[in-house]
């Protein structure tokens, strides 16, 4: 496969889209995940994990007072001790959005709400946008969209990509995160392409899954996406984000990331600014690593809240 | 071809119901009476711990919320499978130093002492728990339940009776364990661990580690999420000094040198619970 162009009728641009070699990609990325992280570095990469976290609630059963609670974990993560930062985000529905405001004021805890008809994205693009923007005036500092997959899978890029930027006009001041759910797309060539579509289209971030289904975030989809980013960032000057998210449970999973991301993309991505992860269990494990470095034995789940 | 290519099984770890190797890929050599090398055994390392104690975790509320019924048919069937192989456990435990007879003898014994326990599974709890009387309006009853993750010091001698008599009462009642087994026991042990994987037993109740108790008792000792330790098994030369650790997480400590059934080892795995519910119409 060769190089190939995506223009863009509506802005007239065109962006490279390099093909992927999947077998170096798989090797690459297998061969991040057995750096080894010293016991001192250990302790940075778990408060950057959770400095990075959007910690997520996103069930048909959530409450107000469950998305309260989130929120209070998502301040204070570990009551008992100061040390451990906030983390980046909550991530929920737009019907809990308010709640979250409310319970996040004053704190550095943004309030991310999915919206767009997530999980599929299949609703006429009016309802849609309707739907971002009732998220954005609620008080939603970062919107969660999906890419249309079915348009984009049919053939129609130009679809998807009219909607994404649709979508980027609704969300106003609020960052857009375009979901690519890279379990669906069927080939690294395919999230190459869907990357570089969204980010083309003004996604300020690309997110990889919505976490709704089994095949979700791995580690060579997200280095996948993060030279699709670094591609992006030559050709145009403009740095986007990243967001891995679906399927990481373990601090393990967690630093494997950010070495990939920092491997691939330098430490300037490094930050919450810049790089992010989409998790609901994953906090619960990072503060258990966090209590045996500080202990020295293992701890186990009874010593932290659950959810 | 002229002979056989001997076959000699390779003794490994048994966490969460698989066969790995230490994570640390170090091993301990085991000899036999003669000082010929049976086998190069995996010698676990604290990680290996760490696992164990995570997939005994997991499988303990699915393990206790079966029924009891239903757990005593699968300890029945550990002493089926137990009977089937008894000939390679005499074998292994003659390599080991055991003699002829005695090796029978302590097979035999310890399938009687299994199923024993496993009568017990639907039964213990009407002989343990109880109605109170309270002078008030309300039932009052204690009910006994599993205390959680057990870490068991697996007795060196003997090596088999001695690893049946400590699994069988922890399990029986909803715990799961973590053993830590060291020396000739190891390779009694490790077979054991066969004879549970293919017994129907769900992965992760029984965790059978192989390596120098002394090493793994402070990681025992120390993880807040062990519920209850059995050192029993323990040898005279082992600091018990290291055993204060345990009061952190106000850690059960048995110690129990029975060598009979007994319905007191079981208890010694279980909490017991008071409810109070009002009397109303």
């Amino acid at each position: 496969m060769s190089t190939s162009n995506i223009t863009f009728r509506k802005t007239g641009s065109s962006i490279k889209v390099t093909p992927v070699d999947e077998v170096s990609l798989e090797a690459r990325a297998a061969s991040l995940a057995t750096r080894s992280i010293k016991t001192d570095s250990k302790r940075a990469a778990l408060h950057l994990a959770i400095r990075c976290m959007d910690l997520t609630t996103l069930e048909g059963a959530d409450t107000p007072e469950k998305v309260a609670s989130l929120c209070q974990k998502a301040k204070r993560p570990d009551p008992s001790n100061h040390d451990v930062p906030s983390v980046a985000a909550v991530c929920i529905y737009p019907e809990m959005v308010h709640h979250a405001v409310e319970a996040t004021e004053g704190s550095s805890v943004k309030v991310a709400s999915v919206a767009g008809a997530f999980p599929s994205g299949l609703s006429t693009i009016e309802a849609r946008t309707a739907d971002i923007a009732d998220a954005v005036k609620r008080g939603a500092d970062e919107i969660d969209i999906v890419l249309n997959r079915s348009a984009f899978l049919a053939g129609d890029e130009q679809r998807a990509f009219e909607e994404i930027v649709a979508s980027k006009d609704a969300c106003g001041k609020a960052h857009l995160k375009v979901i690519l759910e890279v379990g669906e797309l069927g080939s690294y060539d395919k999230i190459r392409q869907a990357s570089m579509l969204a980010m083309t289209a003004g996604a300020d971030f690309i997110k990889t899954s919505t976490g709704k289904i089994s095949q979700a975030s791995s580690l060579p989809r997200v280095l996948c996406m993060a030279e699709a980013v670094r591609d992006f960032a030559q050709q145009t000057d403009i740095s986007v984000g990243i967001k891995a998210a679906g399927g990481i449970r373990t601090a393990k999973q967690a630093w494997h990331y950010l070495v990939v991301i920092g491997e691939t993309l330098g430490t300037e991505w490094l930050s919450p600014e810049m790089f992010r992860i989409g998790a609901s269990s994953l906090l619960n494990d990072v503060l258990l690593q966090l209590k045996r470095l500080d202990s020295g034995s293992y701890s186990g789940p009874d010593y932290v809240t659950v959810d | 071809m002229t002979g056989k290519i001997p076959i000699a099984k390779t003794y490994k770890l048994f966490i969460d119901g698989a066969f790995p190797r230490s994570e640390s890929g170090r091993t301990f050599s085991v000899n036999d009476t003669e000082g010929e090398l049976i086998a190069n055994v995996s010698q676990a390392s604290r990680k290996d711990f760490r696992e164990a104690v995570r997939a005994a975790r997991a499988a303990q509320l699915p393990w206790a919320s079966r029924t009891a019924y239903n757990r005593g048919q699968i300890l029945y069937r550990v002493a089926e499978m137990l009977e089937s192989r008894k000939t390679e456990f005499v074998e292994l435990l003659k390599s080991i130093g055991v003699n002829s007879r005695s090796a029978t003898r302590e097979i035999e014994d310890s399938i009687q002492r299994w199923v024993w326990y496993a009568g017990w599974s639907d039964k213990y709890s009407q002989i343990l728990g109880s109605v109170n009387p309270v002078s008030g309006p309300y039932f009052n009853f204690t009910v006994p339940e599993p205390t959680g993750v057990v870490g068991i010091i697996a007795p060196t001698e003997p090596s088999m009776l001695g690893l049946i008599s400590r699994l069988a009462p922890a399990i029986v009642s909803g715990n799961t364990v973590v053993v830590v087994s060291e020396g000739h026991s190891s390779l009694t042990s490790v077979t054991i661990g066969e004879v549970l994987a293919t017994s129907d037993v769900p992965a992760g109740v029984v965790n059978i580690l192989t390596g120098d108790q002394t090493d793994l008792l402070p990681w025992m000792v120390g993880h807040l999420d062990v519920n209850a330790i059995d050192i029993s098994g323990i040898s005279q030369e082992t600091d018990l000094t290291l055993i204060e650790e345990a009061a952190s997480n106000v850690k059960r400590v048995v110690s129990r040198q029975v060598n009979e059934e007994s319905l007191e080892l079981l208890s010694d795995f279980l909490e017991m619970k008071t409810v109070w519910h009002p009397i109303g119409r």
